[in-house]
Parts: structure tokens; sequence; C-alpha cells
């Protein structure tokens, strides 16, 4: 699986352009694909993607391995991936940019792939670039002003960033001997309280907050997904912070370093700063891309208050609540971008009573605010209750009394924007507005199912996927 | 040790310089002495394959492309200068102020770091070409797919769309 999943994207792209093949062909090519990374993962055989790293493994001697964390992200990818591309479509104008768009989140989903399955912390280094990169061209795809300025800060933060992340890993070879995970993780062990070694880990944890788009380090969020195109907000707020940052952490903690003392305060204290700050802010905005933003930060800061608890629990909770955020974001980006096709704007003043008009969009909007407050029995209330527990029983009870409390708050800013928008006496300039074509239903409902499916079937998902994941069985 | 730190030093003043220079082909210059200066950065630190490829890739090649790409612009005027350089020096008058601060504080916090660490493991020693072609194909994947990114980034950011309706 794991080979596969790096080497296809580029095989895509390098057969979509040599000939030069129609934006149409590309964007059904990155739908292929992302359909099979989500069947390679339960169905390795079946579709061939285990015979295919074994063919390619003949020639590449890949340093890669796949866990129960990764199936996680590559399943939360797929997913977003999808939605995020349907939702691209009908605002593209032209064929080249459908075309560019299509190739790049191709090679973005390769970069995420990568990070998944790397055992060097170099090779997560190379593959946070690419994602960098891609995603920086991506949110400038339609060259407004506004987008250019959003990619703008989100390159200079994000080069911040990488030059952290690539110092670190220079010091941990100068420790370590080597940048493999087995390297650093013997490396810690045996000289833990060494400055160089917490030097390294300081800055390879600032960088990867900064990547998250974590309270101090947020500046760079809000414009990026507030002016990307919508897809392209989709696919950032649903997928890409939570692979370069979030899952990088607890990848970086769980497998290589472990968590001491003084690392897992900074991770409850960000954590619970990034809840709050976030929160607050979201009910102040009056974009409905923009409170989605800050939304995510708040949620964000649930998995890193999680990770801050740093038991195996605590693991399974934040892996849990990556691929729910993943998935109700994304719907509500998709719906936003739904709200903004059909009425031209997204003020959320200039709303009211669209979900009489748009019932569809009105309803898996609720549904995804609903979870995303962590009501039973929507995915969102169980990993919500996992991240608490985890903290209570880690003896972290103030922070868990703090995530229950800013639960509130996100119920708080969600039903503001429910109510202003979809909710009410119906605005008149609102008279001809219909639902959203298909390219946003399509993707509605099924991000709806999955949240709603995830929720009730809780137990067969963490059974299945999240437990695995942090060695709880 | 004093001359990595000279190096050092003359990398950051030419990169300062890069970032102020009003006239794109003298910032273009500039970096190729960045390029220059870690070339000789990695000749001292013993990395001489390392420190051909900045020379030739960086320094050499990508100073064409863009000394290419700028003969292809029109160079601003006069008066636009003047004004553009007046309003670089307002933008940038604390630029030196922020890389004193910067060097200073990082030598306050990392001056009591001994950083060659105590008896580490010894790195096993491995040829340049089995590093590259054989321990590391995954990272050069990875430079693959950046490279084909930046191809769509710059058929993105610089292919005018408005007769291509799709």
């Amino acid at each position: 699986m794991t080979v596969s999943l790096i080497f296809i994207p580029i095989l895509l792209v390098i057969l979509l352009n040599i000939p030069r093949l129609s934006g149409k062909a590309a964007y059904y090519a990155a739908l292929a694909f992302f359909a099979y990374q989500l069947i390679a993962v339960f169905f390795p055989e079946a579709v061939g993607s285990a015979q295919f790293s074994q063919v390619l493994g003949r020639w590449f001697r890949l340093n890669v391995s796949a866990d129960g964390i990764s199936k996680v992200i590559i399943i939360s990818t797929a997913i977003v991936a999808i939605a995020a591309l349907m939702t691209s479509k009908p605002f593209i104008k032209y064929d080249s940019r459908l075309f560019s768009l299509s190739n790049l989140m191709l090679l973005a989903t390769a970069g995420i792939n990568g990070i998944v399955f790397a055992k060097d912390v170099f090779t997560i280094y190379v593959f946070v670039e690419v994602i960098a990169a891609a995603s920086y061209i991506m949110i400038v795809l339609d060259k407004t002003e506004s987008s250019l300025e959003g990619g703008f800060k989100y390159l200079i933060l994000s080069s911040i960033a990488t030059v952290m992340m690539l110092f670190s890993v220079s010091l941990f070879f100068l420790v370590a001997g080597g940048t493999g995970f087995r390297e650093i993780s013997d490396a810690v062990r045996n000289f833990g309280g060494n400055t160089v070694v917490m030097l390294a880990i300081t800055l390879f944890m600032s960088g990867l907050l900064i990547k998250g788009g974590l309270i101090p380090f947020h500046a760079w969020l809000p414009g990026a997904y507030g002016s990307a195109p919508a897809g392209v907000s989709v696919f950032l707020g649903g997928i890409i912070t939570k692979a370069t940052g979030v899952f990088t952490l607890i990848r970086f903690f769980y497998s290589v370093t472990g968590f001491n003392d003084n690392v897992k305060m900074v991770l409850l204290i960000t954590g619970s700063l990034s809840i709050v700050i976030g929160a607050i802010a979201a009910i102040t905005q009056k974009d409905f891309k923009k409170v989605l933003a800050y939304s995510s930060i708040s949620q964000v800061g649930y998995i890193v208050l999680a990770l801050g608890a740093g038991t195996s629990l605590a693991i399974a909770a934040a892996v849990f609540h990556i691929f729910n955020h993943a998935v109700f974001k994304s719907l509500l980006f998709v719906n936003a971008a739904a709200v903004e096709k059909q009425t031209g704007r997204r003020d959320v003043d200039s709303f009211g009573g669209l979900g009489y008009k748009m019932p569809l969009t009105s309803a898996t909007t609720a549904i995804a605010f609903l979870s995303a407050a962590g009501i039973p029995p929507l995915s969102g209330f169980w990993s919500k209750l996992f991240i608490i527990i985890a903290l209570w029983s880690a003896g972290c009870r103030g922070f868990a009394l703090l995530a229950i409390l800013a639960s509130i708050l996100t119920m708080a800013y969600f039903l503001n924007l429910q109510k202003k928008v979809f909710f009410g006496e119906m605005s008149p300039n609102l008279e001809g507005v219909k639902e959203a074509p298909l390219s946003f239903t399509i993707p509605q409902i099924f991000l709806c199912a999955i949240t709603a499916l995830a929720g009730v079937g809780f137990f067969y998902v963490i059974k299945v996927l999240i437990f695995p994941s942090a060695g709880i069985i | 040790m004093s001359v990595h730190i000279l190096l050092l030093s003359l990398t950051v003043i030419c990169a300062a310089f890069a970032v102020v220079r009003t006239r794109v082909i003298r910032a273009a210059i500039m970096l190729a002495s960045i390029s220059i200066l870690v070339t000789i950065t990695l000749f001292v630190l013993k990395t001489p394959l390392a420190a051909i490829f900045e020379l030739s890739v960086c320094a050499g090649l990508i100073t064409v492309i863009f000394i290419s790409v700028i003969s292809l612009t029109n160079p601003l005027t006069k008066e636009e200068r003047s004004e553009e350089r007046e309003n670089m020096f307002k933008k940038f008058l604390l630029l030196p102020v922020i890389i004193i601060v910067c060097g200073v504080s990082f030598y306050m916090l990392t001056k009591g770091i001994n950083f060659i660490p105590v008896s580490g493991p010894e790195a096993v020693e491995v040829s340049d070409k089995a590093e590259l072609w054989h321990l590391r194909q995954i990272d050069l994947i990875g430079q693959i797919i950046i490279i084909l990114t930046g191809v769509f980034g710059v058929a993105v950011l610089f292919k005018d769309n408005k007769d291509d309706k799709k």
C-alpha cells in the first residue's frame, strides 16, 4: 500500500502531462485516484495496491512503513480530497486551471502520503516542503489580491517553520548520527537531558505548531483559509494543516521522542489557548469562511490538548478527533462554498432564512455544527468525550473542565452562524436562490453520512481503526 | 570556527542586501553571492559533493534563469526607482536592528550549549553515492514531486488564462 500511494499520483501526473490531456480528464483521474486510495486502505490486495508495491520494491528500496495512525490519515486524506476537488469544479472557469488544480492536489496527496509513511525526520521535512509548495500554489490559484496576500503570509510563516525544522533535523543528526526515527529515539533515551537534544525537540515542535496554525503561531491561517479558492479551503481546512502540523506532532512525540513533562505542559497550554482564543475569535467574525477558519484553530486545539495528556488513550482520542474534524470541517467548508456559489456572498449578516431555499445545505450544516460542538450521537461527541476522559485520567482535570466549557463557546458561534445564515426570516434579496448543484450536494451527503455513521457506529470505528492506532486492544 | 562565523555573517549580509535592493538584477547577483558563500562554507566543512551541487545549480543555473527572466522585463524608470528606494529605506529601516537583536539573542541563548554532544553513536561511514541513491530514495522522490509542483507553480502564476474557457 505504502509505495503505491506515493508512486501512483506521480505517475498519473506524468501521464496527464505527456501528452497533455484536458482539465476534465485530469479532474476525473484525480477523483479516481482518491477513491482508489480510500479503497486501498481496506482492501490492498483486491485493488492491486499490495502487488504494485511488491513490483516496485524490486527496484526501489524506500524507507517507509504504515501503521494504524497512518491508515486513519490516509482515509481522511482521500475523503477530504474527493470533497475538495468536487467543490472546486463549479468555481473554475478555465480548463487549464482545473488541470493545474487536479495535478496539484495529486502531488499534495503524494506529499501527505509521504509524511504519513515516513520513518525518518528528514523525509518528513522533505514531504512537508512538498505540501507547503503545493498549498501555496493552490491558495493563489485565482490570482486575486486577497489570495496572493493570504498565500504570501502562508509562504513566509511556512518558511520560518521549515527553517526551524531543518535546523532541528541537523541537530538531531549531530547527536544521533542519523535522522531515522530509531536513531533519534535512541539518542533521546540516552542523552535526553542534553541541551542540544532539548533545543532540537523545541525547534521541531515549534515548526510543527506553526504548520498546524495553533495559537500563538496562527497568523497565516485565517488569511489563507479565507482567501483561498473554495475547494482549496476544503483541502486546507480538512487535511493539510492536520497532516503537516498535528499528525507530524503525534508521530514525532509518540513514535520518536516520547513525551516528557515539559513537552506535555507546552502542548496543554498551546491547546487550551487555541481552543479558547480560536472560539472567541470565531464568534466575532462576519465572514462565513473566517468563522470556519478560527473554528479550525479551536478544534485543532482539542487535538493538541489531548496530546498533552501523553497517554495511549489520549493519542487514540487525538487521532479520532483528527478524523472527525477532517470530515465535519470539510463538510462546513463545502457548505460555505455552496452558499457563496448560490448567493455570491459570504458576509453572514447579509443572509437570513436561506434554509428555505437550500434545505440540504442547511440540514447538513446543522449536523456538522452539532458534531463540532460535541452533541451525541454524532462522531464529534465521541472524540471529545475520549479527549476529556483521557485528560481526566491523566490527572489534567483543570484542562478537562476547560475542554467541556469551551464546547459551550463552540456551540455559541455555530448556533449564531446557523441562525444568521439559514434560520429566521428570509432576506428579500435571496428570493431567486436555489439549492446547490450536484457538485456540492454529493460531497455534502457523502460527508454528512460519514459524520452520522461514525457517530452511530463509533464502537466499530474505534475498535477497527482508532484504538489499534494507539496500541490499545 | 572564526572562518565559519565570517562566512555565515557575510551570507546574512548578502541575504539582507538581496531583500532591500531595488534593482532586481542586483538582488539576483546577491542571491548568487549567497550561493558562492554557502559553497565555500560547504568546502570548508569537507562536503565537496554538496558544494559542487550548490555552486553549479544555485550559483550557476538558477542565476542564469533569474537573469534571463529579468532581461525580459521592463526596468523601472529613474523616478520610479528613487520612489521605490525611498519606500524601501522606510520599510527596512529596522532590518539591521532586527538582525543584530536576533543574532545577539541566539548567541545568548545558545552560548551555554555544547554542540559537541557527549559520546554519541558513531556515524556509520557511507559513500555519498550510496547515501543518495540507495538510502535516500524516498527523499529523492520527494524532490521530484517538489520539481513537478514548481512546474505547475510557474504555469499557474505566469500563464494568462483569458483565451482558455472551459
